[in-house]
């Protein structure tokens, strides 16, 4: 078999690795500098300081960004919390019930808006709000974001329910458990660490989503990035830099506990290496 | 204890299994009896797991009834039916200490937190791991593991205990000891144990009976002793230790006796199986009991193809005139005549050590 050939090996294969990453980190990496700049100009850098993150919490814009913030919160725990239990019971129809009829159908529709452009369910959202008399409001932005968070939380829950071989439930049924004590005591807990991660994802995504908030929220409500948006169509202050570093923290922290649940206890498994 | 009657635990009673068009059991019937060890034995694929899933309810059975202690269970789900079951990859749960895997299914039955930890520390005492009773499954051995296993599958105190081939993971030092094991827990619990294996010397050295199965269809029910010296058919013979089948045309069968012509036209009765007919047959006789002698008293004659030095005894391939390859392990005892390779040599064995088998 011939030998694939070695990446590294092109000519300007470092520049265009270097230039990528660079396009990719560096507007984050300047955000996050000139946050802590001591100077109301967003480009000329006068000394560090922390007085836009101060601005933030108690300046003149203080009290619309932490409505914002909540109203960013509640939705993204709300909506997480409902797209996790559709999704934990999607799983388990899917990959529990057998085989039934319209199954890689069904797995279609639940992965489709991963592929449907934002803006198109966007508009379709409004339409269909609007068509039924929906008054948009909190309400309607928590519906959207169930709806668009659910397979964000239905891939990790799957991926590790799918890792669990339905032994144990077996098992479990053997030894006098109904089906749902099967689920409830030996699937759920072995299945924990995908839904947390499923939890996670949703909640970020929820939390960082702007196109479909922005269609369906209605006057006067707003979340962070919808806010955040606001702001700077007044000209891009240095505070817009201190909340958007905080937005990306919270984010990289909600992604990187997502990524450990999923592989929390990988490794736990009973089985010894006999065959099947 | 094989000949003792006693109530009939498990009915199988005309089971057929299908998948699709694939049939899995083919009519199998079978009655174990009551305080029983009794082996499920036949090769991989051969539809035993499926019959244990059809009697623990994991499985809906496509024909037939399966009674337990005279009641049909074919309609109840798996936690309704009084019978346990050590699965062929244990799954124990691994996210519960020993204790609570052995707990599960006392729990499950209404027991009370005090009562079944008492009888989770009984059941560990009895397979002696009571040390390990705070371990995790993964911080154990697979000998341990399956010693829980089976522990967890026997603290509800069964009807019946199913066991899926449990010993297969362990190695063969560890699989000899945890066969005694086993075989005394049986007798110490007086439970019901269907066993399953592939290997002929597991199922001949534990159980009270055997039923040997190929290809979803029964083809055997026996004793240890029965299935080995009175094998019904060609697979039987063939699978439980080795077996020479000798062709031969019967000219009838009489009062059990088959009057049949030997390759090399020497006339022998010898017993039948039920259901051999008469025709062209195949007798089945053991290497050990085929003794040698000078061609002119041989039953068969013919030449010495192979030598096989074994220590103990010897391998010895006659080949005989028409072409058959007959094999005699000889004893190396003082007195053994030790034949050379390309002599000319006669075979001998008694009636009781031939049989034929139904085609
Ligand atoms: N769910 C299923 N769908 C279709 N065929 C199946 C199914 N389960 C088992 N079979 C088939 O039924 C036959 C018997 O399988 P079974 O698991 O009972 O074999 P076994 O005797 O336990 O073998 P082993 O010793 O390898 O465990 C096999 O040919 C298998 O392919
Ligand atoms: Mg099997």
């Amino acid at each position: 078999m011939a030998r694939k050939p070695d990446l590294r090996r092109f000519p300007g294969f470092l520049a265009v690795t270097l230039l990528c990453l660079f396009l990719l980190y560096a507007p984050l990496v300047i955000v996050a500098i000139y946050s802590f700049n001591d100077s109301p100009s967003i480009t000329l850098w006068g000394g560090v300081s922390l007085r836009w993150y101060e601005d933030v919490f108690w300046g003149l814009e203080a009290d619309k960004f932490k409505r914002a913030a909540i109203n960013s919160l509640t939705i993204a725990a709300a909506a997480a919390t409902t797209a996790t239990v559709i999704a934990t019971m999607a799983a388990t129809a899917m990959l529990r019930a057998g085989q039934f009829r319209g199954r890689s159908f069904s797995f279609g529709l639940i992965s489709l808006p991963l592929m449907v452009p934002e803006i198109v369910t966007a508009v379709a959202t409004l339409i269909f709000f609007s068509a039924i008399g929906f008054q948009t409001g909190i309400l309607s932005i928590l519906i959207a974001h169930i709806v668009f968070c659910i397979p964000f939380a239905y891939l990790p829950i799957a991926a590790r329910m799918e890792g669990i071989e339905d032994v144990y439930e077996q098992a479990a049924q053997d030894l006098y458990a109904t089906k749902w004590q099967a689920f409830r005591l030996i699937l759920l807990p072995l299945m924990t660490p995908g839904i947390v991660s499923g939890f996670l994802l949703a909640f970020i995504i929820s939390l960082d989503d702007f196109i479909i908030t922005n269609f369906v929220k209605g006057a006067g409500v707003e979340t962070l990035p919808t806010a955040i948006f606001g702001a700077v169509k007044q000209g891009i202050k240095p505070n817009i830099m201190a909340i958007s570093t905080l937005l990306l923290m919270v984010s990289i922290t909600f992604v990187t506990l997502s990524y450990f649940a999923g592989r929390m206890g990988q490794n736990r498994k009973s089985n010894p290496t006999g065959e099947t | 204890m094989a000949e003792d009657q006693g109530d009939i635990a498990v009915d199988i009673d005309h089971v057929t299994k299908r998948y699709g068009d694939f049939t899995a059991l083919a009519d199998v019937s079978l009655a174990i009896r009551s305080n029983e060890f009794f082996t499920l034995l036949g090769p991989s694929g051969c539809g035993k797991t499926t019959l244990l899933r059809c009697i623990a309810g994991f499985e809906d059975i496509t024909l037939g009834a399966i009674r337990l202690y005279g009641d049909n269970i074919v309609d109840l789900p798996p936690n309704k039916r009084p019978v346990n079951t050590v699965f062929q990859q244990y799954a124990l749960f691994p996210h519960m200490d020993v204790t609570r895997n052995v707990m599960f299914g006392l729990l499950r039955l209404g027991q009370s937190e005090a009562a079944a930890r008492k009888r989770a520390g009984e059941v560990l005492d009895l397979v002696q791991l009571t040390q390990f009773a705070d371990r995790l499954p993964a911080q154990l051995s697979g000998g341990q593991q399956q010693r829980v296993a089976l522990a967890r599958a026997l603290a509800p105190n069964p009807k019946v205990l199913l066991l899926d081939e449990p010993l297969s993971a362990l190695d063969l030092k560890l699989r000899q000891a945890v066969r005694l094991e086993l075989q005394q827990i049986q007798q110490e619990t007086g439970i019901t144990f269907i066993f399953v294996t592939h290997d002929q010397e597991e199922a001949l050295t534990m159980s009270d009976r055997i039923a040997v199965i190929s290809d979803g269809r029964l083809q055997q029910i026996g004793t240890a002793r029965d299935i080995y010296e009175e094998p019904d058919n060609k697979f039987v013979a063939d699978f439980i230790g080795e077996t020479n089948l000798i062709d031969v045309t019967v000219a009838g069968i009489d009062n059990g006796q088959a009057t049949c012509t030997l390759p090399g036209g020497n006339h022998f009765t010898c017993p039948a199986a039920q259901g051999a007919h008469s025709g062209r047959g195949h007798l089945s006789v053991r290497p050990e009991r085929v003794s040698l002698s000078d061609p002119a008293q041989g039953l068969l004659t013919g030449t010495v193809s192979r030598l096989i030095y074994l220590g103990t005894d010897m391998h010895v391939d006659i080949t005989l005139t028409d072409g058959e390859v007959v094999t005699a392990r000889v004893q190396n005892s003082a007195g053994t005549r030790i034949p050379a390779m390309g002599e000319t040599i006669g075979l001998n064995f008694e009636a009781g050590a031939a049989r034929l088998l139904i085609d």
